[in-house]
């Protein structure tokens, strides 16, 4: 049997690592001298303390490539799902061969448990490897990265560690199980893919923020976490802040709710979209008045912290990244798990 | 070997609300060649997967060989099972599903496989998808001879076939039976296609048995009467009316008796497998005006 289906899956199974192959090759090629100009950046620019723009510089620079790269590791476990576990069965179905091979002196369950367990294999390497190979590439750029591509923001979460190792094999047995209700392919491959989306949309949007009850903390306002404030020329209306979606001294955290506190504790609409919130501070006379030279955005600031001014952020921090990427992976084992147990049923009880 | 091949009680399958096959009681003993025929959709697929455990029944059981359908490898072993329109994997050579035979069957006569195909004057290498219908339905058949099995089911398997490939996959199959002991069950909505072969004949329509003989006592047992326009209900007991016409002055009777036909007024004769089929065919249909007359009443 182990036989038949490697025979069946060497085709995809060979291209799947002639592509790994040219992949891996790529970031290979061009991974070191990412991570050495990386290095060298760091030492020059800890001299003179100008590492922030050496992040935004070095980050800008990279962009496309760690996006697309990003990208690609969120994709592969869906091309599984599509085009190995859709298929699995569906094709077996069309083609009448199902009648043919449970026809040998081999039960259906084993028939199942060898395709499930070969194809299945090999796709959560292949996904691992994919996404091992990206966390590594990624790394200098994950440390210098935006806030919005911080290492624990939803989407370059999960494009790293071992958690694409979950998704390809939970999509895998989804696109069996469907093939197996669907009984034709490509309603099959359109309706998993509707599927996987919609469970990797609502994975971060709902039920990763609660994994473990994310820290609230508050912070001064300074360079960190505060987008600018902007003094009015004219005088007379008050002075506008902006916060920045980042904890002071934390990167690579996930923000999950930024809020400005007026010195009483409450919050104050704005701080985080749009032109910024009303600070109501002296812009007549004192640090935020118009006219000051130099620093004046500095100074201003330094005197809107005086007053009382917080930012309060609730975050789930980078430390329990590997903790969270496990618990991901055991919550998608678990569907993989359920899904499985599922086909087994349906293959002796309904498929026929 | 078990002196019964296959052994049903009240067997029945549904699809849904609808059922494919229902309240069907046969026994057919060992050793023979069977034939299994009926309209279009009148339930032989149903019966034929239900044998060989492809679907589970709905209603009543089944055993074949002593064993119950697919129920292990075991039992799988035993059944050798050509589905319709004998699939074989396209993208595989002959030689790959003589492997595949081989590797997925304990009993597997890889000799008689090649052997068998050398016969047939089809090269090892060549691809399943590029063959004719013709060699397919023999490649597939190929794989189930192979197995050894002690029964193999055929489902239509000559459906697609032309005349020419139909008589060469009849012949393959008969010399094969000669050679090796084992029974056959096959299907076909064509009498003609099992005439030759067949010594035991299931006539299954709308989902129910009709009969299920051997052919010989069938010819044996059925007579075709005509004479004087008469009631069916004035035969006499003995002779079971299997189905009737009558013109103003005529009647024509197909009947089932076992005792001898006394009446001169008769003409008798004897029929062959075709019109008894259709005999059958015809009471059924009648059965169902008469039915649906009474419910109109």
């Amino acid at each position: 049997m182990i036989w038949l289906t490697w025979r069946q899956f060497r085709g995809s199974a060979a291209m799947m690592a002639a592509v790994l192959g040219l992949f891996a090759v790529a970031l290979a090629v061009t991974g070191p001298g990412l991570a050495s100009s990386y290095a060298a950046g760091i030492a020059a620019c800890t001299a003179d303390d100008t590492c922030d723009s050496f992040y935004n510089r070095f980050f800008g620079e990279y962009d496309l490539p760690f996006l697309a790269l990003t990208l690609v590791v969120l994709i592969l476990p869906a091309l599984v799902g599509l085009f190995w576990g859709a298929p699995l069965i569906t094709r077996e179905l069309e083609g009448g061969t199902h009648l043919l091979v449970w026809n040998q002196s081999i039960t259906r369950s084993r028939w199942l448990a060898v395709k499930l367990g070969l194809t299945g294999l090999v796709a959560v390497a292949a996904a691992g490897l994919c996404g091992l190979m990206v966390t590594w590439w990624s790394d200098p750029l994950d440390e210098s990265a935006a806030e919005g591509m911080a290492l624990m923001a939803p989407l370059v979460f999960s494009a790293r560690g071992i958690a694409p190792m979950g998704y390809a094999a939970f999509a895998f047995v989804l696109g069996v199980i469907v093939g197996m209700l669907a009984r034709r392919t490509l309603p099959a491959m359109a309706l998993t893919l509707a599927v996987f989306a919609a469970i990797q949309l609502a994975m971060p949007a709902m039920v990763r923020p609660h994994l473990m009850t994310p820290v609230t903390a508050t912070f001064e306002l300074g360079k960190g976490n505060t987008d600018g404030i902007s003094i009015p020329r004219e005088g007379g209306s008050a002075p506008r802040l902006l916060l920045r979606e980042a904890v002071p001294g934390r990167p690579g955290s996930w923000v999950l709710s930024n809020e400005l506190l007026d010195p009483s504790g409450r919050v104050i609409a704005g701080g985080t979209d749009g032109t910024g919130a009303d600070i109501n501070v002296s812009s007549t006379s004192g640090p935020c008045a118009p006219g000051n030279s130099a620093g004046a955005a500095d100074g201003c600031l330094g005197e809107v912290n005086r007053l009382g001014y917080r930012q309060q952020v609730t975050y789930q921090p980078l430390e329990r990244f590997w903790l969270f990427q496990w618990i991901e992976v055991g919550i998608y084992a678990l569907f993989t798990a359920g899904l499985t147990w599922l086909s087994f049923w349906w293959i002796r009880r309904r498929l026929s | 070997m078990t002196s019964s091949v296959l052994e049903a009680q009240g067997l029945g399958r549904k699809y849904g609300k609808r059922w494919a096959l229902r309240e069907c009681t046969i026994d057919i003993p060992a050793g023979h060649v069977v034939g299994l025929v009926g309209p279009n959709g009148a339930g032989k697929t149903t019966l034929l997967k239900l044998a060989s455990g492809q679907l589970e029944p709905t209603a009543g059981n089944i055993t074949v060989l002593g064993g119950r359908p697919a129920g292990g490898t075991a039992q799988l072993a035993k059944v050798s099972f050509v589905a319709q329109d004998t699939p074989v994997y396209a993208g595989l050579s002959i030689a790959e599903h003589l492997k595949l035979g081989a590797r997925l069957n304990p009993r597997w006569d890889d000799a008689r496989a090649r052997d068998r195909i050398e016969r047939l004057g089809l090269a090892l290498g060549h691809r399943a998808g590029k063959l004719s219908g013709g060699q397919r339905a023999q490649v597939a058949l190929t794989l189930g001879l192979a197995k050894r099995p002690e029964l193999l089911i055929l489902d239509e398997p000559v459906a697609s076939l032309d005349p020419l490939a139909r008589r060469e996959f009849m012949q393959g199959l008969m010399e094969a039976t000669v050679e090796h002991e084992f029974s056959v069950l096959l299907s076909s909505h064509l009498v003609s296609d099992l005439e030759r072969v067949c010594d035991f004949l299931i006539v299954l329509v709308d989902s129910r048995v009709q009969v299920a003989e051997e052919t010989e006592k069938l010819l044996a047992t059925h007579y075709r009467l005509t004479g004087p326009r008469r009631d069916s209900d004035r035969l006499p007991s003995g002779q079971h009316v299997i189905s009737a016409s009558h013109t103003d002055r005529q009647s024509t009777f197909v009947i089932r008796t076992d005792a001898p036909i006394h009446d001169p007024a008769w003409a008798v004769s004897r029929l062959n497998l075709e019109d008894l089929v259709l005999a059958y065919m015809d009471k059924h249909a009648a059965d169902k005006r008469r039915a649906t007359l009474e419910v109109q009443r």
